[in-house]
């Protein structure tokens, strides 16, 4: 019998603790895939961000570096100007890159720091219990916004990638999501782009990975799905915004 | 290019001073955030690390610098950063993972008065951040407290060897004084002791196990063995790292104690009192921790008496009082707000508790 699916070699074989339909568990399968398809495993250095993904270093078979909520950043510019041969990666969710950490993302981006960011947006503070994020859909419920996010007085989510497409810094920018089986194959593919970019030397790249966190949208992992395509998809739209390397590819 | 340096008296800046002997003990990430009265040092820096191929960012904030030092340290990088007053309770949130992380690194405190923006003057004012914690969490760092550009000097590498050898955050904590004065001093050649290898660092795993940089310790009970962990290195510290200096101490009446640029003004003082017949000596804590606790109960005795002076509102004197443990009288004088002493000042003061 042939075999088409094993577990990559960057991860360490122990299950996942995530919740049901998280979509945690997929971006670190996919990130160890591309980490052993591009032969690299020795050479990376990944991020545990602060979270539900701060257990990256349980998981990922590489070298994890855990930092403090906002500053992955600031962190992987040294370590990624120290070791420039090195694969460097961080994985932040919306509160760390969008919120707190928002001084340190757009200086490395407009530095044009050689290192890749895994954004992940789920729209809600997964690990403390479902507040409300910067990237919180109006009128969605957190436990912070229990009667809807209200523009009056919490204002509007921030399309970070977007914003830091403004500059000159950054060389790939890429929205995806993790709603269809369609999505989440194109979210492999920029992930695996990002990375060769980096290995390329051609400088910064982000994805922006939208993704299910039925825990605290109080959905189940069946409901969840149909939401973020009706919901945050249109907030969030998907696509290629920014590749300085190649041409016509600009929107 | 590599500056070898054989022995050289040099008129320099105190700034620049620590800055080129950080580079000559091996530094090679320097991150820092403008701010007076320490701007020398990333300026100073900036220029030097390309010639030593070493890397220099100004960062966007201070707690970027720290947060980068962290980086820079992880590899196995001597790293430091350098910053003032304000700056400094910036970098506490970093300085706390440093610390839980067990990463080396170096810090310099080149003081001004506070609180809040305070002003530029120098100041002794950040005594309690620097030796009590300043971030969260039950940790410590080393503190250096020089005097004279050439005990920042030799200090400042003493400290990446003592970072890399207890895999602690280790503070440098001078004010705007030593910051910006001009002194000769001698540029001793770095010697580096031996060291254990760092095999900790992460640089990819090739050829061994995948090494993990964290500070989270969820498991039951894990983080309270971490914590006896840290202890266990203060202890040690406790044991072999304490520095002082005293002037006079045997027949003294009265014992001045005071640390950095307070204790030099007061060495002034001291000397005209002494000249003078007067029975007054000078002890001045190198390491403010290692606090010399041992050393000064071991100076306490008859019916000596104390009289600690510092460039803030009485900060050290707490230390002096547990280490004296109730044996002796201990007064303080101080000026806060980034008020300096003169020696003459101070003649009369210590005159007036004689």
């Amino acid at each position: 019998m042939k075999k088409i699916s094993k577990r990559p070699e960057s991860l360490k074989p122990v299950p996942f603790r995530f919740c049901a339909g998280c979509g945690h568990g997929l971006l670190h399968k996919f990130i160890a895939e591309i980490i052993d398809e591009l032969g690299i495993r020795e050479k990376t250095i990944g991020f545990a961000p602060v979270g539900c993904a701060v257990f990256a270093y349980d998981y990922f078979n590489f070298d994890v570096i855990e930092s403090a909520h906002g500053r992955p950043p600031a962190v992987a510019t040294a370590i990624k100007r120290l070791l420039p041969d090195r694969l460097v990666f961080t994985y932040q969710g919306d509160g760390d890159l969008a919120a707190i950490g928002t001084a340190e993302i757009i200086h490395a981006a407009a530095r044009g720091e050689n290192f890749s960011v895994i954004f992940v947006n789920n729209a809600t503070y997964g690990m403390t219990g479902g507040q409300m994020a910067p990237t919180t859909l109006l009128g969605q419920k957190t436990t912070t916004t229990t009667k809807g996010r209200d523009k009056r007085m919490t204002g509007y989510p921030i399309k970070i990638s977007e914003m830091l497409a403004t500059l000159e810094g950054p060389s790939f920018i890429c929205r995806t999501s993790l709603d269809s089986p369609k999505n989440v194959i194109n979210t492999k593919k920029a992930i695996k782009k990002a990375f060769q970019y980096q290995l390329d030397k051609k400088g910064f790249s982000l994805v922006e990975v939208l993704s299910p966190c039925p825990t605290d949208w109080w959905m189940s992992p069946q409901e969840a799905l149909p939401w973020m395509k009706k919901n945050m998809i249109p907030a969030f739209p998907l696509g290629v915004i920014k590749d300085k390397w190649e041409v016509g590819n600009g929107k | 290019m590599e500056k070898k340096l054989i022995n050289k008296k040099v008129l320099m800046k105190g700034n620049e001073a620590l800055a080129e002997a950080a580079i000559q003990a091996g530094c090679r990430f320097y991150a820092g955030y403008p701010i007076t009265p320490q701007n020398e040092v990333p300026e100073y820096m900036s220029q030097r690390m390309p010639e030593v191929k070493g890397i220099f960012i100004q960062a966007e904030s201070e707690l970027a610098a720290i947060n980068m030092i962290f980086g820079a340290s992880a590899t196995g990088a001597r790293a430091m950063t350098s910053s003032s007053s304000p700056g400094i309770s910036l970098k506490q949130e970093g300085i706390s993972y440093l610390a839980g992380a067990e990463l080396p690194a170096v810090i310099v405190n080149v003081q001004r008065g506070g609180p809040g923006l305070g002003n530029i003057s120098g100041s002794q004012a950040d005594y309690f951040q620097a030796v009590k914690g300043g971030g969260h969490g039950d940790y410590k760092l080393l503190v250096y407290a020089p005097w004279n550009l050439q005990e920042l000097w030799d200090l400042t590498m003493k400290a990446f060897d003592k970072a890399d050898e207890y895999r602690i955050p280790v503070m440098i904590l001078i004010d705007g004084i030593l910051g910006q004065m001009m002194e000769p001093l001698v540029q001793t050649s770095y010697k580096q002791p031996k060291l254990p290898k760092k095999e900790w660092a992460l640089t990819g795993c090739a050829g061994r196990e995948p090494n993990v940089i964290k500070s989270l310790y969820m498991g039951e009970g894990e983080l309270e063995k971490r914590n006896y962990k840290l202890k266990e290195k203060y202890d040690r510290m406790k044991d072999t790292e304490v520095m002082y200096d005293s002037l006079y101490i045997d027949d003294s009446e009265l014992i001045v104690t005071a640390f950095g640029i307070a204790a030099r003004i007061a060495s002034s003082a001291v000397k005209k009192l002494r000249k003078e017949g007067r029975k007054v000596g000078l002890f001045r804590p190198i390491t403010l921790f290692p606090f010399p606790e041992k050393e000064i109960e071991h100076i306490c005795k008859g019916n000596r008496r104390f009289l600690t002076i510092e460039m803030n509102m009485g900060q050290m004197v707490e230390d002096v009082r547990l280490s004296v443990n109730g044996k002796a009288e201990v007064d303080f004088y101080g000026r806060p707000g980034g008020g300096t002493m003169t020696p003459e000042e101070l003649y009369d003061v210590i005159k007036k508790y004689m």
